[in-house]
């Protein structure tokens, strides 16, 4: 039965997807078996009864034992189908207590994931081979679906709510997440990776981050930190100001900052990283200290890349 | 079904209901069921039409991931989510649900039961007419913008995309008052106009069907009126009932949806089965077998039917438990569909089988809505449909059982009853060339659908990855063979008008009473009321003849 799993299904990733592939060929021989059945039937009575002159046919009107009999053995068969079905339902419907969580946000047409200790990444997610991993998802517009193939799982993903799905990866690899449901214009675009690590490249990741800063320019890995870690839920980059958010970037590298206690200090890099590391430490003039923290969540790297970015914004 | 009584054969020339009357005006104001039967029929074939293209386009649009039509793009995502969300509302509200009730039923519904029209001729008339706004409405939103949220219209993209779904909703909102008519119209058709001597047991299987199909029309459609109504009250007011950020809930919407449209399904599907239990008597020339268990099992889908809408939302985030009793029920659902094919089986059983066009067409369904019933069961089962809802699997289901089943049938039944409705007898062999294209272009065009969707491939889908590609391209070229197959079907049909008049009363050798009048049968469609001495489908007894010419 292998051809027809690889015919028929993507790459089984979990020992979920591999029961639900073993339920599926099931179903494939079933259904095949009674399409045959009557295709069959169809033909051999059109052919063997097939239009004669001066036939009288004979005036059956009905059969109980024939009837019931092909009323309760589907009826049987049935049952037996919804339990297996249920089974596998239930079985993927609550993540283990020890599963990793990670939150994701859905939005017109990106998804976004959050770890436990604050890393976020955009339209692709880390995931160690072997542990059981619950997303915990929220959209913030339309509904969205987070489908991934090679998991067999599917959680519509519904604003004013949090739904949540989970596996236990056991292929390393590139998996896909696509969007299931509908959602404007760029629907069909709305993917992400999952990269399922072995444990040793897990942690490496988690510490060290994904190797796309690599082959781009500090400044442009900053404007991509910018959308990622949320700075831009408050900054903007072109001299507005959002309401209930910070100072824009725009010039603010190299101008002296009037603080709220009337001091002034000169915004260069040290400024720059006290502000993203300690931001209550100096607030400056005529905002609120809202700004979270960032000691922890940021690697050094990526600091100095947000840095490079605002260095390139200044006037 | 004999009523005999023998009247002198007519001289003249046949007068009948085409020509008893002429001028535009005398088709506008008819209260003729026949008349407004051809009227439904010839505005649902439009439809059909402009459906039709649709899909084409969409077809057309995935033939390779880039949409490279000779060298150029075809359109974009925003056109591509219009045209398959103009596809879906054209061929649901405009073409599939009003099709075989009320084109077909309105014309052989009153003749089987051997009554001279439908039990309220104007209210017939009044629903064409609501049927027409509708559809006016639904070309304004069309051509103003169109809609592009898909045909279930899904809350809260619906309640705030630009397009326009207002004007879109009302069209369908008043369509629904179309088919809540026409179901009354026939439900009292049904208690009150059978001929005498025609028992519920003696009523031909077609009128169970139509019966079963009017029963939902009037229970469900009120419900989807309410929704849409909501919708529209959701987009100009902001009432907060839908959308999640003024404190609605966007799944009640898909409750409320799905609760009528679920059981829709059946309004296409009911009277489908219901053309195949005439179709396949008449040309195996035997007797229908379980005539009892055919009839309570179209009523026992549209009870059941009312209370499986949840199965399309398993992954909406509904309660497991709400999960799990859906699906239970969805298997009950399908029993009596199951047993409707077995008592086809053995009907032909034995039989004395002639394959013209319209038993080719029964067997195409038989064969088609198989596998349409047969997949259901993959998405009935809660662990697999997890997998494969929203994916092209399910494209290609309800494809299997809407166009498979429903639509075959009715084409069936309108090559079935097309010399009765036009006097003309078609083209057979190339009816039968038409039906093969048809049968094998849809095929084609489907069964590479529910590859692409158990490897993952979901619906909606404007850009695919390349991995897909072969798969969707040659379910293009079966979108080509199937349009071909249609297109010739229509020009068989068509052509036949152009003849004289050459059909005999009884073409098929058929057992009930629309037979036993002439073709095109007069206005008052008998020339003698006719009485019942036995049930239908009795083939011991002689033909049928009304009056021997
Ligand atoms: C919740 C809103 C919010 C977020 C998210 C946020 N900031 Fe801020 N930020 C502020 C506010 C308010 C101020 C001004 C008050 C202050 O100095 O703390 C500020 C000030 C700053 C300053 C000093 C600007 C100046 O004009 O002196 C820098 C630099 C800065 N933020 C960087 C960042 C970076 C980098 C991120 C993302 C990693 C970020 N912020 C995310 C709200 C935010
Ligand atoms: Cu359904």
């Amino acid at each position: 039965m292998n051809w027809m799993r690889s015919l028929m299904l993507p790459m089984a990733g979990s020992v979920h997807a591999r029961e639900m592939d073993n339920f599926y060929i099931f179903l494939v021989l079933l259904t095949t078996f009674f399409f045959v059945l009557v295709a069959g039937l169809t033909v051999w009575s059109v052919v063997r009864y097939r239009r004669r002159p001066g036939v009288i046919t004979p005036h059956i009107t009905d059969n109980m034992g024939l009837e019931l009999t092909w009323s309760v053995i589907p009826l049987l068969i049935l049952m037996g189908v919804f339990f297996w079905g249920v089974r596998g339902f239930l079985g993927a419907t609550v993540a283990p207590g020890n599963s990793l969580e990670i939150t994701v946000t859905a939005k017109q047409w990106v998804w976004s994931f959050e770890y436990p200790d604050g890393t976020r990444t955009v339209n692709e997610v880390h995931v160690p081979v072997g542990k059981p991993v619950r997303f915990v998802m929220g959209s913030q517009d339309v509904l969205h679906s987070f489908f991934v193939p090679t998991m067999r799982v599917k959680q519509d993903v519904v604003p004013g709510r949090y739904t949540d799905v989970w596996f236990t990866p056991d292929v390393e690899g590139l998996h896909r997440v696509a969007c299931a449901e509908y959602c404007g214009k760029g629907h069909s675009d709305m993917a992400a990776k999952i990269y399922v690590d072995s444990q040793e490249k897990y942690q490496h990741w988690l510490e060290e981050g994904g190797d796309e800063w690599k082959s781009i320019s500090p400044v442009a890995f900053g404007k991509l930190l910018y959308e990622s870690k949320g700075c831009s839920t408050c900054h903007t980059v072109d001299g507005s100001r959002m309401a209930g958010g910070g100072p824009s970037w725009k010039g603010v590298f190299g101008r002296m900052e009037m603080m709220s206690d009337h001091k002034q200090y000169l915004a260069d890099e040290n400024y720059i990283r006290e502000s993203i590391l300690n931001p209550q430490a100096k607030i400056v003039m005529g905002y609120e200290p809202i700004m979270p923290t960032y000691q922890g969540l940021l690697r050094d790297r990526e600091l100095n890349a947000l840095i490079a970015y605002i260095k390139s914004l200044r006037n | 079904m004999a009523a005999v009584a023998h009247v002198p054969a007519q001289a003249h020339a046949q007068t009948n209901y085409l020509n008893a009357q002429k001028g535009v005006w005398s088709w506008m104001t008819t209260v003729d069921h026949k008349r407004i039967g051809i009227m439904y029929l010839s505005l649902i074939s439009t439809s059909f039409f402009l459906g039709g293209i649709f899909a084409l386009l969409i077809r057309l649009s995935l033939l390779n991931p880039k949409h490279m039509v000779f060298g150029k793009v075809i359109f974009d995502a925003e056109t591509y989510n219009r045209i398959f969300t103009l596809h879906g509302v054209v061929m649901v509200f405009l073409f599939i649900i009003p099709s075989i009730p009320a084109a077909l039923g309105n014309f052989v519904l009153p003749l089987m039961l051997g009554a001279k029209d439908v039990a309220f001729p104007r209210l017939n008339l009044l629903s064409l007419y609501i049927y027409f706004v509708g559809a006016v409405f639904g070309i304004a939103a069309m051509v103003t913008g169109g809609v592009d949220t898909g045909w279930t219209f899904y809350t809260p993209y619906s309640t705030t995309t630009n397009s326009q779904v207002t004007l879109m909703t009302m069209a369908a909102f008043i369509l629904g008052f179309s088919s809540i008519f026409t179901g009354l119209n026939f439900i009292a058709t049904i208690h009150k106009l059978r001929a005498p001597g025609m028992g519920w047991f003696q009523m031909p299987l077609f009128c169970w069907g139509i019966y079963a199909t009017a029963i939902i029309q009037v229970l469900a459609t009120p419900v989807l009126g309410i929704t849409l109504v909501l919708l529209m009250l959701e987009r100009s007011f902001q009432i907060g009932i839908f959308d999640p950020r003024i404190g609605g809930d966007p799944v009640l919407f898909q409750h409320f949806f799905w609760f009528y449209s679920h059981p829709a399904v059946y309004i296409m599907i009911l009277p489908g089965m219901a053309i195949i239990s005439e179709i396949i008597p008449t040309f195996s020339q035997k007797t229908i077998f379980g005539y009892r268990s055919i009839a309570f099992s179209s009523v026992a889908i549209a009870l059941v039917g009312f209370l499986v809408w949840g199965h399309h939302m398993f992954v909406s985030g509904q309660s497991p438990l709400a999960s799990v009793i859906f699906s239970f029920l969805t298997f009950l659902v399908a029993i009596p569909s199951g047993i409707k094919i077995f008592n086809w089986l053995a009907t032909m059983w034995r039989g004395n089988i002639k394959l013209d066009a319209p038993m080719l067409y029964a067997i195409s369904f038989l064969l088609l809505f198989s596998i349409g019933g047969l997949t259901g069961i993959f998405l009935g089962a809660l662990s697999v449909d997890i997998h494969l809802t929203d994916t092209y699997f399910v494209v290609a289901h309800f494809h299997y059982v809407m166009m498979g089943g429903t639509v075959i049938a009715f084409i069936a039944g309108l090559h079935y009853w097309w010399p009765k409705m036009t006097g003309r007898m078609y083209s057979e062999k190339i009816a039968r060339v038409a039906c093969a294209l048809t049968f094998i272009g849809f095929n084609v065009t489907f069964m590479s659908q529910f590859l692409l969707g158990s490897r993952g491939m979901p619906r909606r889908y404007y850009n695919y990855l390349d991995q897909f590609q072969p798969l969707h391209a040659f379910s293009t070229y079966g979108s080509w063979i199937l349009g071909a197959g249609l297109g010739l079907t229509a020009i068989c049909l068509l052509s036949s008008l152009r003849k004289a008049p050459d059909a005999p009363r009884n073409p098929w050798g058929g057992r009930t009473l629309e037979w036993t009048t002439q073709s095109p049968p007069i206005e008052h469609n008998f020339d003698v009321d006719p009485v019942l001495t036995h049930g239908p489908y009795d083939y011991r007894k002689p033909l049928p003849v009304e009056v021997e010419a």
